[in-house]
């Protein structure tokens, strides 16, 4: 090559001097590309020149347009020499080069002959890269040659232009479509990959047409298949033809169930693997159908060959997802896969184990995984921790051992997500299950005084102050905090101050010392530090800054009731005056934030990530701010509040939204409004709410927005009475009355006059799905096989025409308002078939289990059997009265 | 819709994770970085395994990383290290190309991989006898994993 190089034996140190392309250069390349140019052709030469060439794009180098036009013309001339070897560096750069559809011109003659050449090589890849270079009328010119090639004796050739075909069907399918009958006869091919490739393809031509592929299934399933690959091929379609054909409601005996069966003992790996994966992913599999595929699986396990054993391991662990009992069986040779060297191969042993593992073998796992842990990354750990918290939910008399596992692994190193991760776990714990709480709490506290993370140790405080003074013996934790005080960063400091001072408000007998404590913090460095202190220490003192315990206690204690948005934009518009800032005066309404924000909020971890400060959405919010208004106070416990539902259209001038809040025997509306011109002041802003199409409901109460000035979100409330524990539903329409005042612009003032006017807002409805809270279960099929058979209700339901499953799928969880479980809110693409699990618990804390089992025909026709399981058999008929009438 | 199986990549990187060769048949990875980037975590994740002598396998997100050294290790005569590997850099890259069209498995067998990739001109036809299906047999079990990836 351009630099011949020596080769040294006695060091391997220097490794630069060992590579032939050090310090290649795109420029000095292309001059050297020149070569091909010349009248005699020397082909070793030229081929390495090329494979430079190739190497700088290999690394990421781009050439211009002009630059990749001259090489591509040079290398054409190179057609003129004979020998085989720069000939296959030809095809290669050309492919790389992808000349554009002028330049194609150029080289397709050559290449046309090559097609035709004795020479098999030169066939084969003179079809791969004519179809990758060429377009639709130039196609037609060679497909005569293409459809021979597919016949052609010679395996490698045939497979060329096979697979050029599936590359062709993309681009050019109308003409692919033709070769049908070459390619069934490449389905017989003696060559195995012959044989794998013309079953892809004519599968692919084919794919549209249901029954023709059923036929070609059909036919081929009684065994003329050699090639494993083809055969694998074969059982995915097989699967499809299975699905598609329980979609049309053909019941009985499940069709090529003994085919998927018999290749489990086929001799071939692949196939018993890929069998034994179709078996356990048929639709609603039973465990006899099930038990074949688990056993080969399970031989796997033990496979010498790291490949097999993570397929086996891989499938499994799928398969314990939603048939845990199923894999039991396998887990003592799970459990010796706990220590294999390929730690993917672990961790899906692991959490295969944590699924399906039962109370009493617990404690034997922790035991393992324990050992297992310091030498995988952290990702995996993670993937661990979380398993361990659901199982501690599950298991909560185990909870010693998972605590036990959990703190030992928090001493160990790791990085921040893995550490928040388990402090989360530690925190759910300790609110799921009280007696876990002091042994947690004191693993926190251990944790915190060598912990690097100060967005930890301040969750870790603060979560401290809540739960440490309802302890059985609060001082212990004291001297945890107060180290805080001396070792820490100022962010830390100033969180262990603000926890000081719970405990000494909340433990009569601390106070004193906890007093001393405070005094010492006011001279601290830090002027957050030293303001927290001096505020808490008048609070603690009872100086008379404050006066009652009840005020101490809501700010020591309380959250902030005012969104911080809120609170920020107020701030702002406040301008230094006489007047001091009235934080009554923030609006406490969420605005409707725009979705990327939404969505951040949805990935906010659990746990610590969580933390109950002030959302004015949401459950805790609502329930915050309902209980606030005097007048609500007697309805009871709020059962449900609904999502907003817009009534305005987007980019009016007044943005109106509601929230349905169901109590027992009443029903809150709750109109968040929205005033987006700047020019307008709204006052005495109500709603007009006409239930004569909602005959259970009457109306109790309104309480109106006395002031909405521009872009500063309020609300209204209007409140009805229905019958106690009745589902009643009904439609009611609404209309915006208020008084508008024009408002000056530049000095914000409001004119004294107002005229009165109102606003039309569309109907609204309270439907049968508001009275049902989506509460989701952990272990579906237990849930269900707790509540009695005899109550269940089946029936059946023609949903009609619908664009796809999901949005049929979809509108019925969102008729029914119920949480979905195991994750079947997610239906694979163009899936025809499809099982929902739902749970929720309906009005009168009734809890009802719901699998809907939705099929598509192909006419698009969406079937449903919905099957309910309630704790109340009246519920499980309402149910289906819900959607019978929806 | 069943589509075939399809082989995103196809990686050789050097004992510091830096590239020999490679080629990409999916969009997954659309700039140079973006695959410099993969090939790192993929050289992260496997540095540990040793799949000289047998095909290893690492789940990386949702990609299974399939090891194998069988054809390389037959073109280098069982030489593979990263001098030997670049000096035939040329063979490389026809074996890449014969292994994999478009992302779709051309051929499994290493031997009839080596033997179609070093071929040498003298001798144009012999290697391309047809392989006996045992063959592909041997050597098609990687390949299975490799279609697991979808």
């Amino acid at each position: 090559m351009a630099q011949p190089l020596v080769k040294k034996d006695d060091d391997h140190d220097d490794e630069l001097e060992y590579s032939p392309f050090m310090g290649i250069e795109k420029g000095a390349v292309l001059q050297e590309a020149r070569v091909f140019n010349d009248p005699q052709v020397d082909p070793r030469r030229c081929s390495q020149v090329i494979t430079k060439l190739l190497y700088l794009l290999n690394q990421g180098e781009s050439f211009t347009k002009v630059e990749a036009t001259e090489v591509f013309f040079s290398v054409t001339k190179l057609f003129q020499s004979k020998d085989t070897g720069l000939r296959r560096m030809v095809y290669l750069i050309i492919k790389e080069l992808s000349p554009s559809s002028d330049e194609v011109i150029i080289v397709t003659s050559s290449l046309m002959k090559d097609m035709n050449s004795k020479i098999d090589m030169y066939r084969a890849n003179a079809i791969r890269v004519l179809c990758r270079i060429i377009d639709g009328t130039l196609l037609t010119q060679i497909e005569r040659y293409l459809k021979q090639a597919i016949v052609d004796k010679n395996p490698v050739v045939s497979s060329a232009a096979l697979v050029s075909g599936l590359h062709l069907l993309k681009t050019n399918p109308e003409i692919v479509k033709r070769w049908s009958n070459e390619v069934q006869e490449g389905i017989q091919s003696r060559s195995a990959l012959v044989q794998f490739h013309a079953l892809a393809l004519l599968h692919q031509i084919r794919q549209n047409d249901r029954l023709a592929v059923s036929k070609l299934v059909g036919s081929l399933t009684r065994g003329s298949v050699r090639s494993p690959l083809a055969q694998c091929l074969l059982i995915r379609y097989t699967s499809q033809v299975i699905r598609d054909m329980a979609n049309h409601g053909q019941s009985g005996e499940r069709p090529f169930y003994e085919f998927l069966e018999s290749c489990l003992r086929h001799k071939a790996e692949m196939v018993i693997l890929e069998a034994a994966r179709a078996i356990t992913e048929l639709d609603g599999v039973t465990s006899r159908e099930l038990t074949p595929a688990i056993t080969v699986l399970q031989l796997f396990l033990s496979s010498p060959r790291p490949v097999l054993r993570f397929a086996a391991v891989r499938t499994l662990n799928k398969v314990a997802m939603t048939h845990p009992m199923a894999v039991t069986n396998c887990n003592i040779d799970m459990e010796s896969l706990i220590s294999d060297q390929n730690r993917s191969i672990a961790t899906l042993a692991i959490t295969t184990l944590l699924k399906t593992g039962n109370e009493s073998s617990v404690e034997r796992l922790m035991k393992q995984i324990t050992n297992f842990m310091s030498d995988i990354a952290d990702e995996f750990k993670i993937v661990v921790v979380e398993a361990i918290r659901s199982l501690c939910v599950k298991f909560p008399l185990k909870y010693r051992s998972l605590m036990t596992f959990l703190s030992n692994i928090l001493r160990e190193e790791g990085g921040f997500e893995y550490k928040r991760a388990i402090v989360d776990s530690i925190v759910t714990i300790i609110r799921d299950i009280p007696d876990a709480k002091e042994s947690g709490l004191l693993h926190l506290c251990e944790f915190i005084e060598d912990c690097e993370f100060t967005y930890l140790s301040t969750q870790i405080l603060h979560f401290l102050g809540i739960e440490g003074p309802n302890t059985s013996d609060p001082s212990k934790y004291i001297r945890y905090i107060y180290n805080r005080v001396h070792l820490e960063n100022a962010t830390v400091r100033a969180a262990a101050v603000s926890t000081l001072a719970k405990f000494g408000f909340m433990v009569e007998s601390l106070k004193p010392r906890i007093t001393v404590l405070l005094k010492r913090c006011i001279y601290d460095s830090d002027d957050e530090v030293r303001d927290r202190a001096t505020l808490y220490l008048s609070v603690l003192g009872g100086d008379g800054t404050v006066d009652t315990d009840k005020e101490s206690k809501d700010f020591l204690f309380g959250s902030l009731d005012v969104p911080l948005v809120n609170m920020e934009t107020s701030l702002k518009n406040y301008e230094p005056s006489e007047e001091a800032f009235d934080i009554n005066s923030v609006p406490k309404e969420v605005k409707s934030q725009p979705l990327a924000e939404k969505k951040a909020q949805g990935k906010k971890p659990t746990g610590l990530g969580a933390p109950p400060a002030a959302p004015t959405s949401g459950f805790d919010g609502y329930e915050k701010l309902l209980s606030s208004i005097p007048e609500f106070t007697a309805f009871g416990k709020l059962f449900k509040s609904s999502l907003p539902v817009e009534l305005t259209e987007a980019e009016t001038e007044y943005a109106v939204d509601v929230v349905k809040h169901i109590f027992d025997s009443h029903v809150v509306f709750q109109y968040n409004c929205t005033n987006t011109i700047p020019e307008q002041l709204l006052e005495r802003v109500n709603v007009i709410v006409d239930a004569s199409e909602a005959e259970e409901f009457s109306e109790v109460t309104s309480k109106a927005l006395n002031s909405l000035p521009y872009d500063s979100p309020g609300q209204a409330f209007v409140v009805f009475e229905k019958p106690a524990g009745v589902p009643a539903i009904g439609k009611f329409s609404n209309t915006l009355t208020f008084v508008v005042k024009e408002v000056d612009p530049s000095t914000g003032e409001a004119e004294d006059d107002g005229v009165e006017d109102e606003y039309q807002l569309e109907d609204l409805e309270v439907v049968a799905g508001d009275y049902m809270v989506k509460v989701g279960v952990s272990n579906f099929r237990n849930a269900w096989d707790s509540l009695d058979e005899e109550d269940e209700r089946v029936d059946e339901y023609g949903l009609g025409q619908r664009d796809s499953l999901g949005e049929a799928v979809k509108a019925v969880i969102d008729l029914l308002g119920m949480q979905t479980c195991e994750g079947t809110e997610t239906i694979p693409l163009n899936a025809r078939s499809h099982t929902c699990l739902l749970s929720g618990v309906y009005i009168g804390n009734v809890k009802v289990l719901v699998r809907a089992q939705f099929g598509m025909d192909s006419s698009k026709d969406i079937a449903m059997k919905l099957t309910v399981r309630a704790e109340d058999v009246s519920v499980a008929e309402a149910i289906h009265e819900i959607v019978a009438s929806g | 819709m069943e589509l075939p199986p399809k082989v995103k990549n196809i990686l050789l990187l050097d004992s510091e994770g830096k590239r020999v060769a490679v080629k990409y048949y999916s969009d997954d990875w659309p700039t140079n970085s973006a695959q410099e980037a993969f090939e790192k975590s993929v050289f992260t994740k496997t540095q540990k395994t040793n799949a000289r002598t047998e095909v290893e396998v690492t789940a990386l997100e949702n990609n299974i990383v399939v090891d194998s050294f069988d054809a390389v290790t037959l073109l280098l005569r069982s030489n593979v290290d990263k001098r030997e590997a670049l000096d035939n850099l040329d063979l490389i890259f026809l074996s890449f190309d014969e292994i994999i069209d478009g992302g779709i498995v051309l051929e499994t067998d290493a031997n009839v991989i080596a033997g179609k990739a070093g071929i040498n001109s003298t001798d144009p036809n012999a290697p391309l006898s047809e392989q006996t299906i045992s063959q592909a047999l041997a050597t098609a079990r990687e390949h299975l994993t490799r279609s697991l990836m979808k």
